[in-house]
């Protein structure tokens, strides 16, 4: 795009766009630390980071919010300005939540490793379902660097897999707890930090959702993956 | 397509669905300062009982385009428009047109405020008599009227006999508003109405426009891009004499077609 005639627009559309790349890197650090928390890896300082971290993606969150009142206080933006940074609002939104379950699965995982069989067996199907939305994020937030709405698409595609890996995860835990009841407490915790794995994936859908959203100019939330590769296809 | 944006470049095929009745139509309108060619086969509605406003950087053409609507250029030798403007059945730029019939019909407020160097209520009764026989008493009526319409009855009532030229900027415009409404126009043509007026002025005189769509159909001239976001229902983006953008305003300026129009709409021009 063009630069506008106030370079200072520029720029704090500038900042904002950064912001949430900063803020999206911080939280794929965050999700980083709960996958290898999830692995049999030793933790070192990684857990001690994990609450230094959620500080620093609450304040951004927080900023960046406050940065995008500003623009459209002083510089009534229109069209794809206007559509940009109503994506940031709702992205940032996104980023915060997944930095949140990122953390609740960090501390779930390094407080329970190890403590029973059960857990450390279906630890490495949840680190694989973790692996694939720390993937979606990360395409997501490439595709939103990029405003490739293409790029979106796929990261859109990719939520049917996690919802599938975890009703398996989900299926198995069941057959457990069916067989042998004091599997219950250590399965429901496998539980938890699977959902919180298929909050991760949904919240990188929303943030693909708003890049189509800012590139196309269409609210694509509520259809399907189908119906949104169309959408994309077109001029 | 989209329907509700329009683009009237002719290679482009499109149907010009109107989801009301257009009260101007303009059809391969040509424009001419001697030699020096302004407007370049315009074609767009103006739809009845709606607010058109037409935008763009200076010298693309606006001011002329809404000075063809009542015929405003044939005060100036040298001066001359091709093509057709449809109203109420005739092509007002052909030559039998009565010129006073249609700015009675098609009146104009301009930037500058131009109250006549009367009284309050002459400003009105003026233009009036020129039309109508009235009686003082329905004289009296349809001053009311058209002041009350232009919501400056309640701060004039009293004082009717002072000089239009003694009230603020903002009061001025909306007396201006009033003397073109006092006539029973279809159509009223605002170019830059408010560019001379305070923030105040400019709301109060914006909400009256909302009021008179109502009764009246509108275009309005503004360089001022919120204004035409807030006040009208369709835009037109020209430049440099042509057409580039016509649709819905909701539309156009959230997701214009056009790229020029979206670098215009966001800053991005020039």
């Amino acid at each position: 795009m063009g630069e506008h005639t106030y370079k200072e627009f520029d720029n704090e559309l500038e900042a904002i766009r950064s912001g949430v790349l900063n803020m999206g890197g911080q939280v794929e650090q965050q999700l980083q630390r709960a996958i290898a928390a999830l692995s049999d890896e030793t933790p070192g300082e990684s857990i001690d980071d994990v609450g230094a971290t959620e500080l620093l993606i609450n304040a951004a969150q927080i900023t960046i919010d406050q940065q995008c009142t500003q623009i459209i206080a002083k510089r009534q933006p229109t069209a794809i300005d206007l559509r940009t940074i109503l994506t940031v609002t709702k992205i940032i939104n996104d980023l915060e939540r997944i930095g949140d379950e990122a953390k609740k699965i960090a501390y779930k995982a390094a407080a329970t490793r190890g403590s029973n069989q059960l857990t450390r067996v279906r630890y490495l199907d949840v680190s694989r379902a973790a692996n694939q939305a720390r993937g979606m994020l990360e395409m997501a937030l490439d595709a939103f660097a990029r405003l490739d709405a293409s790029a979106a698409a796929d990261v859109i595609d990719r939520d049917g897999e996690i919802d599938a890996m975890f009703h398996s995860i989900m299926r198995q835990l069941i057959s457990y707890m069916m067989e042998d009841p004091r599997t219950i407490t250590p399965a429901l915790e496998i539980v938890f930090i699977a959902k919180s794995i298929e909050r991760i994936g949904d919240h990188a859908k929303n943030i693909a959702e708003s890049v189509v959203q800012v590139v196309k100019g269409k609210d694509v939330r509520h259809a399907t993956a189908e119906q949104i590769r169309a959408e994309v296809a077109q001029r | 397509m989209n329907d509700a944006t329009l683009v009237a470049r002719p290679e482009v095929t499109h149907q010009i669905r109107s989801r009301t009745e257009p009260k101007m139509a303009i059809r391969g309108l040509d424009f001419f300062y001697g030699g020096f060619q302004a407007l370049k086969n315009i074609n767009l509605d103006v739809l009845d009982k709606r607010v058109t406003a037409f935008i763009g950087p200076s010298g693309c053409g606006k001011s002329t385009l809404l000075r063809v609507l009542n015929r405003m250029y044939s005060l100036y030798p040298g001066q001359r428009a091709t093509g057709e403007v449809l109203f109420a059945g005739q092509n007002i730029v052909g030559s039998k047109v009565d010129l006073n019939l249609l700015r009675a019909k098609v009146g104009m407020v301009f930037q500058k405020p131009t109250p006549f160097p009367m009284s309050i209520y002459d400003n009105i009764a003026f233009g009036v008599s020129l039309y109508e026989r009235l009686t003082p008493r329905a004289m009296d009526e349809r001053v009311e009227w058209a002041l009350s319409k232009a919501a400056l009855w309640r701060e004039v009532k009293d004082k009717l006999k002072q000089s239009g030229m003694a009230l603020s900027g903002g009061q001025q415009q909306r007396l201006c508003i009033a003397r073109a409404v006092a006539v029973h126009p279809e159509v009223v043509l605002f170019d830059e109405p408010t560019s001379a007026l305070d923030p105040i002025s400019t709301a109060k005189i914006e909400e009256l426009i909302a009021e008179l769509k109502h009764d009246y159909t509108i275009a309005i001239v503004t360089h001022n891009m919120q204004q035409a976001a807030r006040v009208s229902d369709f835009t037109a983006y020209m430049y440099l004499g042509e057409l580039v953008e016509y649709g819905e305003t909701d539309q156009l300026f959230l997701r214009p077609r056009e790229k020029a129009t979206e670098d215009y709409i966001t800053g991005r021009f020039g």
